[in-house]
């Protein structure tokens, strides 16, 4: 195996010799056969070379970029060029203190990013116009489709009662926003019109509409007209808008919208072949619980102080299950905080210098072209001009030959410009287009350029006018602010963080290198396919790679989150029995210890979702299961079912469950949340599935981001390769494809790269061996805690997968509750394991393999103690509030302020363990008061007076 | 708490007092506001809103989860309770008191259909295994 897989894997064979000692398993593969029901094990050991070392890796990711051509890319549709600050990229992007990071639901551990989000949130209700933001979304088209089923949601029961349920679409929208559109309304029986916002008639079916500002082409329309139309005909109104002409354009908020929304990619987000980027989202106050993503709001803490923390939470997918708002969870934090970042650094003065370059450099490109006699077919544009009537034929050929790249429509040629578009850029297209015309080229000047006015009336209000936009404009400041936010934070860089279900790995150093690399960073997810050969490549290679894994016949690497994959799955297998004549085929099986996700995807296709039970011992109840399949065998669709199941145990009667679905006309959905368990040991195929999503932000590597980005593919068997998703401007997927379920082809295709790399090193190998230490990792941390927490769930051996659930249910009684635990946690210096999910009062805990034996003797260590402590509440010896659970964690303005009044020593609370000392972790505040925030929901930075 | 014994109960929790002048008025129980914790908003129907029995009509929401309210019968709105949306902490406080809405039933001899304060109690127990 590779020296990689050594220092991916958390201990060495030594350590391992102790661990199988422990649990009393005589050797590694003993432990996975007593683990892993044989009947499901693979007979062969996965077909993929062994391990690249990690130098070898980037010597071969080389040669996968220089396959990458970079020309010059004015296409546009919501891509474009940005200028990453360096500040950023150093400090956040390739930060693990940023990037390892977890989605901030502990958040007094969180509260840098926290920060950094509510930044994004009060910057996005700046620019748009509008009440309230949410944290972002996956991107600019799910959005939209996001947008169009919250206003759908929001009809009055007198228009649902009416059968209101056309939604009008300008057809001058981006295509991949109308393609996502499509996608979301048929399964919902929205009816969508397509067509001319100024000659449409609006009659009484329509409940909605959805407006671009400025257009695909890049006009920059005055909606007032329509807009006062539609509200007349009781309409809501969505506008897709983009950030950058924000700064300088009327917002929609002041010309009549509900929701804004669209893509913050432009500002300081690479555009990475199409993603990860973050959209945004914003609507009115009034409207804010139905708005779906997550939201930071501001609250405040046990001592009184201002703390942030994620918001409305009982609208997500976890909570309301079939009825949420929304499927979507993870979100793009880590690109949500980037964006945020560059508006920090530039101000409000410096995003005007941005937004009147732009536009100024292309209202002389425009002047100009018009000289050499092109006709410009804007009227008011702000970065984004068509020339009509060119034979695109001739300008192609000489765009090929200079490495320029624009936008052929069938009218004409797209320019959009961007803020790496240089006065010699624009002197290149000039010559372009002046040669074509069979004219001398001439030559803007600077001058020439800066004297040019705007070509709209500029916006009156102002924007970020909140100190944290005007404070941070130098390199020295900015670095520090970012610092600042980032000790605030909790991160794999400190400990160990133990999520079940979310698999928090290492995400290695070499995985995430040529991330920045230009060849990889700008490629515009548009370009002709031969300019990214290197994408094909490395596409198809973690395609072959992943089908091997999974024993499935192809991927589809468009999803952009599990949630997203789930939905994109639901809707081949919707696809593939309508193509066999059984569209009643509707009916969706789903256990009732599934994740949240789960229903909320299947009410998104608008399927009827029957609960499945499971037994005592948390498996599927099969005679249930097979009841229920039986009843509803005419109008079966499909099972959805994870495996190992959410309550950390290989279920011995899986192969009987799928076979069970199949005779019954079903097909199987498994959800991959827990693929870690199954990499090179079994596989979806193996155990009956018919389709299933990776979360590669999980099993393979992708850092979670503080939040995402997240990436999930799905894999599907040969069956229904034909119907996995295409997408309306670049040939992907099936045959029959379904319509595309993200903007991008190939979705986030930039950090594909991380898990290609993963893939790379650890080889076939060194994958397997990594289940098998998560594994044993697992059944280490219960064997150790296991006179302390009894482990809900086991396997026929009593060993559990990959994670195990503590239950902490009996302690409730004596007032100690499973949030005290995760927050005395922090004073160890751990953030919490997955709590009450999927039983409520309990913890998961999923140690992964990366973890060595030294770190997870350290957790357990503090576990230990924090079971002595509720002991000591049980019996009475402490006081059931006044106590050191009750208060933590502990900021060190608490334990440090002259007056100390508690029960117990400081000592015990900030270093309740001698190692605490080595490597003390201090939370940002005390514990954060969820009733209060959500009672009183404030979602942008409040005024600095309320810090004082 | 015990339940009160005027009242009616419905298996998803709301409790139904029959007014003098022959409407009801509806809440949930002091289990119900238990189960959910910390109130933090409550969406009551719309005045004049026509309900089948069992319909979902109201959401009360507390920071960890959020529940439907259905019509214990079938009638009209007639009133929603204003005041809990400034201090839906009511609901904790007070399940019996902080009424969420009255309505107008089609028919009284309805009430019937519900449980008494015993049959409720029992009902919970139940479900508590």
């Amino acid at each position: 195996m590779s020296e990689f897989v050594s220092r991916h894997n958390g201990s060495n064979a030594q350590d391992v010799q102790a661990m199988l000692n422990k649990i009393d398993a005589p050797s590694l593969d003993a432990l996975i056969a007593q683990t892993v029901p044989a009947a499901i094990r693979l007979q062969q050991p996965l077909h993929l070379a062994d391990g690249m070392s990690e130098h070898e890796l980037l010597t071969h990711l080389r040669g996968i970029a220089a396959k990458n051509q970079l020309y010059k890319s004015y296409i546009g549709l919501g891509y474009y060029g940005t200028v990453l600050p360096a500040v950023i990229q150093r400090n956040v992007l390739e930060n693990p203190g940023w990037y390892t990071a977890y989605t901030p639901y502990q958040a007094e551990i969180a509260q840098g990013r926290l920060e950094a989000l509510l930044n994004f949130q009060t910057m996005v209700t700046d620019l748009t116009g509008m009440d309230i933001a949410n944290a972002s979304l996956l991107d600019e088209a799910t959005a939209a489709a996001e947008a169009m089923t919250m206003l759908h949601g929001l009809r009055s029961r007198d228009d649902v009662a009416a059968g209101k349920n056309s939604f009008f679409v300008s057809h001058e929208c981006f295509p991949q926003t109308i393609e996502l559109l499509k996608t979301r309304a048929r399964p919902l029986g929205i009816e969508l019109v397509i067509g001319d916002f100024k000659t449409v008639t609006l009659n009484d079916q329509l409940y909605g509409a959805l407006l671009q500002y400025p257009t695909a082409d890049g006009s920059v329309h005055d909606y007032a007209d329509f807009v006062a139309r539609a509200k007349a005909n009781n309409m809501t109104i969505a506008v897709a808008a983009d950030i950058l002409s924000l700064v300088l354009l009327t917002p929609p908020g002041e010309w009549g919208a509900d929701v804004v929304f669209g893509s913050a990619q432009r500002f300081g987000v690479p555009m990475g072949y199409g993603g990860p980027h973050a959209a945004f989202f914003a609507c009115r106050d009034a409207h804010k619980r139905s708005m779906p993503g997550r939201i930071i709001g501001v609250s405040l803490d046990a001592d009184g102080n201002p703390a942030l923390r994620m918001a409305l939470q009982t609208r997500e997918q976890h909570i309301r299950r079939e009825k949420a708002t929304s499927n979507i969870c993870t979100a793009q934090a880590l690109l949500a905080i980037m964006a945020s970042m560059y508006a920090v650094y530039h101000g409000a003065q410096g995003l005007r210098a941005i937004a009147r370059r732009v536009h100024q450099r292309t209202a002389a490109l425009a002047a100009a072209l018009q000289g050499l006699g092109y006709s410009v077919a804007q009227g008011v544009f702000f970065d984004t001009i068509k020339l009509l009537h060119t034979d695109n034929v001739k300008v192609h050929a000489l765009a090929a030959a200079a490495r320029i790249n624009f936008r052929y429509a069938a009218d004409g040629v797209g320019i959009a410009l961007d803020e790496t578009t240089s006065l010699a850029d624009l002197n290149a297209i000039l010559a372009l287009f002046a040669a074509k015309a069979g004219k001398p080229a001439p030559r803007l000047s600077a001058e020439q350029v800066a004297a040019q006015p705007l070509r709209f009336r500029e916006r009156q209000s102002a924007i970020l006018t909140h100190p944290v936009f005007n404070a941070y404009h130098t390199e020295t400041e900015m670095m520090r602010y970012i610092k600042r936010l980032e000790n605030k934070d909790l991160s794999l860089t400190h400990s160990m963080i133990s999520l079940g279900s979310c698999t928090m790995k290492l995400n290695a150093a070499s995985e995430m290198l040529a991330l920045t690399w230009p060849e990889f960073a700008d490629l515009h997810p548009l370009v002709p396919q031969e300019q990214a050969a290197g994408y094909a490549e490395l596409i198809e290679g973690l395609n072959a790679a992943l089908c091997e894994i999974t024993g499935f016949a192809q991927m589809s690497f468009q999803p952009n989150s599990g949630a997203s994959g789930e939905y994109a799955g639901l809707l081949v297998i919707q696809a593939y029995h309508r193509s066999r004549g059984e569209a009643q085929r509707n009916v969706v099986l789903i256990p009732s210890s599934a994740h949240g996700t789960n229903p909320a995807s299947a009410a998104m296709c608008g399927m009827d979702i029957v609960v499945v039970k499971c037994d005592a011992r948390g498996n599927i109840d099969v005679d249930d299961l097979r009841a229920k399949a039986e009843q509803y065998r005419d109008t079966l669709s499909c099972l959805m079912v994870t495996y190992p199941s959410t309550h950390g145990v290989y279920e011995e009667s899986i192969k009987d469950i799928t076979a069970i679905i199949h005779a019954c006309g079903g097909q199987v959905y498994m959800d991959g949340a827990n693929m870690n368990a199954q990499v090179g040991l079994t596989n979806p195929a193996t155990i009956g599935a018919d389709v299933c999503h990776l979360n590669l932000h999980k099993t393979f590597a992708i850092p979670h981001g503080g939040g995402g980005p997240g990436a999930g593919p799905i894999g599907v068997a040969a069956h229904l390769a034909p119907f996995l998703p295409a997408h309306p401007l670049v040939k992907v997927g099936g045959a029959q494809g379904i319509h595309a379920v993200s903007a991008a082809p190939y979705g986030s295709a930039l950090i594909l790269l991380i898990s290609y790399a993963y893939i790379k090193m650890m080889g076939g190998r060194g994958l397997t061996e990594a289940t098998k230490m998560a594994i044993l990792n697992a059944n280490y941390i219960k064997e150790s805690l296991k006179d302390h927490y009894a482990t809900l769930y086991s396997g026929a051996n009593g060993r559990c997968a990959h994670e195990m659930i503590l239950d902490c249910r009996e302690w409730k009684k004596a007032g100690v509750e499973v949030a005290d635990i995760a927050k005395r946690l922090m004073d160890f210096g751990f953030h919490a394991p997955t709590t009450s999910f999927p039983v409520v009062d309990t913890l998961m805990v999923e140690p992964t393999e990366s973890e060595s034996k030294a770190e997870l003797d350290r957790f357990c260590e503090a576990m230990i103690a924090i079971r002595g402590e509720i002991e000591q509440v049980i019996t009475g010896q402490v006081d059931k509030q006044d106590n050191v659970l009750k208060h933590a964690p502990h900021t060190a303005q608490r334990v440090c302020a002259n007056a100390w009044s508690r029960p117990y020593t400081r000592e015990q609370a900030a270093y309740p363990l001698p190692w605490v000392r080595d490597n003390k972790f201090w939370p940002a505040v005390a514990r954060v008061d969820n009733v209060y925030g959500d009672k009183h929901l404030v979602c942008t930075c409040p005024p600095v007076a309320s810090y004082a | 708490m015990s339940n009160p014994t005027d009242l009616k109960y419905t298996a998803s929790h709301e409790w139904v007092k029959l007014e003098t002048d022959g409407s009801v008025t509806v809440g949930i129980t002091q289990h119900a506001q238990e189960l959910l914790g910390d109130m933090v908003f409550v969406e009551a129907p719309e005045v004049g809103r026509k309900m089948q029995a069992g319909e979902e009509c109201a959401v009360v929401e507390s920071v960890k989860a959020a529940a439907d309210v259905y019509a214990p019968i079938a009638g009209e709105v007639t009133a929603a309770n204003g005041q809990l949306g400034d201090a839906p902490e009511q609901i904790n406080s007070d399940p019996y008191g902080a009424w969420i809405f009255k309505m107008k039933p089609d028919n009284s001899a309805d009430l019937g259909k519900l449980m008494d304060a015993a049959a409720y109690q029992a009902h919970v127990d139940s479900e508590a295994h």
